[in-house]
């Protein structure tokens, strides 16, 4: 069919002829133009699918939810992961040498060649004595005020603040304590650094597993609510159908529609999560005095979710969205399978 | 164009709601489809339109083999088959514009190359001052007007047209059936699915009378 020419062709007939209320302006193409710039129909790319529905609100609602949930999960795991750090790092820059009494004689001799071997160590800022009554204070929460300490075989401990864990020379400093100094044995925290790490590794692991069911839970509600969309929209498919789209054409708007309603809920879920994070951290930093701000200021040394956190919120809110447009996708795609 | 050969169509389990179809439409013709109510026209326009597979029998569309048509080219034969529903099929959510443009937009074209002629023919067909209106303000005549204009928006080779005038008052009825008959004489087939005797009196064509699950042609 020659679709120019037929084109013409029917303009005359069907316009001198059928209209049942034809425009003035004949076949006067000026006047014709006039005509259709005063009826101009403006954008014609009204959504194809029905934007408000029941199910698209419930969904905006859940994906908020769901994505507030993740986000907390996110910045907690955030402070929680940096404390762990600051805490290994303070646990990996101190060591101690721990001198035990043997004898009753000998142990501020044995004390003294001790923190010399220490001083002399590389990597060793500093090496202090801890003396007896500070070490009586150490144990004073567990044993009680008024016992003499003294008729106890209580050790010593030499505290060490290192420069660099990593360079500190304290294999050697070890060999020469066992050489040197009698009952004496150094303690370099790896055991406490090895639980901190093994402490902010279960951390962060709960916090991925979290995330990741609180997305799985996301993209099976995403699924729910674009079978319900389907279904609530069987006519407008039908006709989508009957006037020549494709199954893709068909995803597609669907995919745009539930886009936008993940975008709100997302924005919606993960701007409460930063607003709650930013009041959080205020009320930490201005709450001195309160019992609880300076325990979890003890802990945490504040709940600032930093950079990484906040990233990390942009993102839950990105793989929200972008897995809503995946599934609702397949899902439409799936279900058009089944259609015919 | 559209070949049935010994067709049959049955629901489920249920008996044969048509039978042993056999007819052709032709290039440029022009056809009433008639019969009772319930006498399976609207499932004979299905079955044209594909959006409906016989339960036995042959229908060749622009000569395919209609059961060896994939999914993948149901779209391309669709569009060259324009669709007028007995119940306007309508879209509540868009505007009259955007409706007759849809099967356009479907086919992925920028809305630039379509307007102008969008437009005209929603003034061809009465509805230039109605195209921001909403379907569902829209009065009977007025949504067949624009089902119409949806269907032929796209210039198919074939026009399907299911009680046309069903809900339109004698006068208009009468000028949508001059509109189908230029479109003919333009070289597009039409087939009407009609009981109105009154309408089919109005223009002398093949008559296929559909009764008891068999058709009957009056050329």
């Amino acid at each position: 069919m020659d679709e120019a020419k037929t084109a013409e062709e029917r303009q005359g007939p069907v316009r001198s002829d059928a209209a049942p209320r034809r425009p003035e302006g004949g076949r006067d193409g000026g006047r014709r133009r006039r005509a259709s710039r005063r009826s101009d129909p403006g954008e014609g790319g009204g959504t194809i699918v029905p934007p408000q529905s029941v199910a698209g609100r419930a969904l905006v609602s859940v994906v908020a939810i769901m994505c507030f949930l993740a986000c907390l999960a996110v910045g907690a795991l955030s402070v929680v992961r940096d404390a762990a750090r600051d805490w290994q790092v303070d646990v990996s820059r101190e060591a101690t040498i721990q001198v035990k009494p043997i004898g009753g004689t000998g142990l501020e001799m044995r004390l003294a060649r001790a923190l010399a071997l220490a001083r002399d160590t590389a990597g060793v800022r500093s090496a202090r004595l801890i003396d007896e009554r500070e070490s009586d204070a150490l144990l004073e929460p567990w044993l009680g005020k008024g016992l003499d300490l003294g008729s106890l075989p209580v050790p010593r401990l030499v505290v060490l603040e290192l420069e660099d864990p990593a360079t500190a020379d304290l294999g050697g400093l070890r060999s020469k304590l066992a050489q040197e100094v009698e009952g004496a044995a150094l303690d370099d925290h790896a055991v406490w650094a090895a639980r901190l790490r093994t402490m902010a590794g279960a951390a962060v692991l709960v916090g991925a597993v979290v995330v990741a069911l609180m997305l799985a839970a996301t993209a099976l509600s995403v699924v729910f609510a674009t079978r319900a969309a389907m279904a609530g929209n069987r006519d407008v498919i039908e006709v989508l159908h009957f006037v020549g789209a494709e199954d893709a054409f068909i995803a597609r708007e669907f995919r745009r529609h539930f886009l936008a309603l993940a975008l709100g809920g997302g924005l919606i879920g993960g701007g409460a999560a930063l607003a709650l994070f930013v009041v959080a951290d205020l009320w930490f930093s201005n709450g001195r005095g309160d019992p609880l701000a300076d325990q979890a200021r003890a802990l945490f040394g504040g709940v600032s979710i930093g950079w990484g956190g906040f990233f990390g919120v942009i993102g839950v809110v990105a793989i929200v969205t972008a897995l809503t447009g995946v599934t609702s996708r397949a899902t439409v795609l799936g279900h058009l399978r089944r259609l015919e | 164009m559209i070949e049935f050969e010994n067709v049959g169509l049955r629901y489920g389990t249920g008996p044969e709601v048509l039978r042993d179809l056999t007819f052709a439409i032709e290039p440029r013709s022009f056809q009433f489809l008639t019969g009772p109510s319930g006498a399976g026209k609207t499932s004979l326009i299905r079955l044209l339109f594909m959006s409906l597979k016989p339960t036995r029998g042959l229908i060749r569309v622009f000569g395919r083999d209609t059961s060896q048509v994939g999914r993948a080219d149901l779209p391309g034969l669709r569009r060259r088959i324009g669709v007028v529903f007995q119940d306007f099929r309508l879209l509540d959510h868009l505007t009259t514009y955007e409706n007759v443009a849809l099967p356009l937009r479907v086919s992925g074209r920028a809305e630039a190359s379509y307007r102008a002629d969008v437009v005209d023919l929603l003034e061809w067909v009465g509805l230039g001052e109605r195209m921001h209106a909403m379907p569902p303000v829209l009065s009977g005549g007025e949504k067949q007007r624009a089902a119409i204009a949806r269907a032929l928006i796209t210039r198919p080779e074939i026009l399907l047209a299911d009680e046309p005038t069903g809900n339109v008052d004698p006068p208009l009825a009468r000028r949508l059936l001059r509109l189908f008959v230029e479109l003919n004489r333009l070289g597009t087939s039409v087939l009407i699915a009609t009981h109105d005797l009154a309408l089919m009196d109005q223009f002398d064509a093949r008559r296929i009378v559909l009764a008891d699950g068999r058709i009957e042609i009056y050329e």
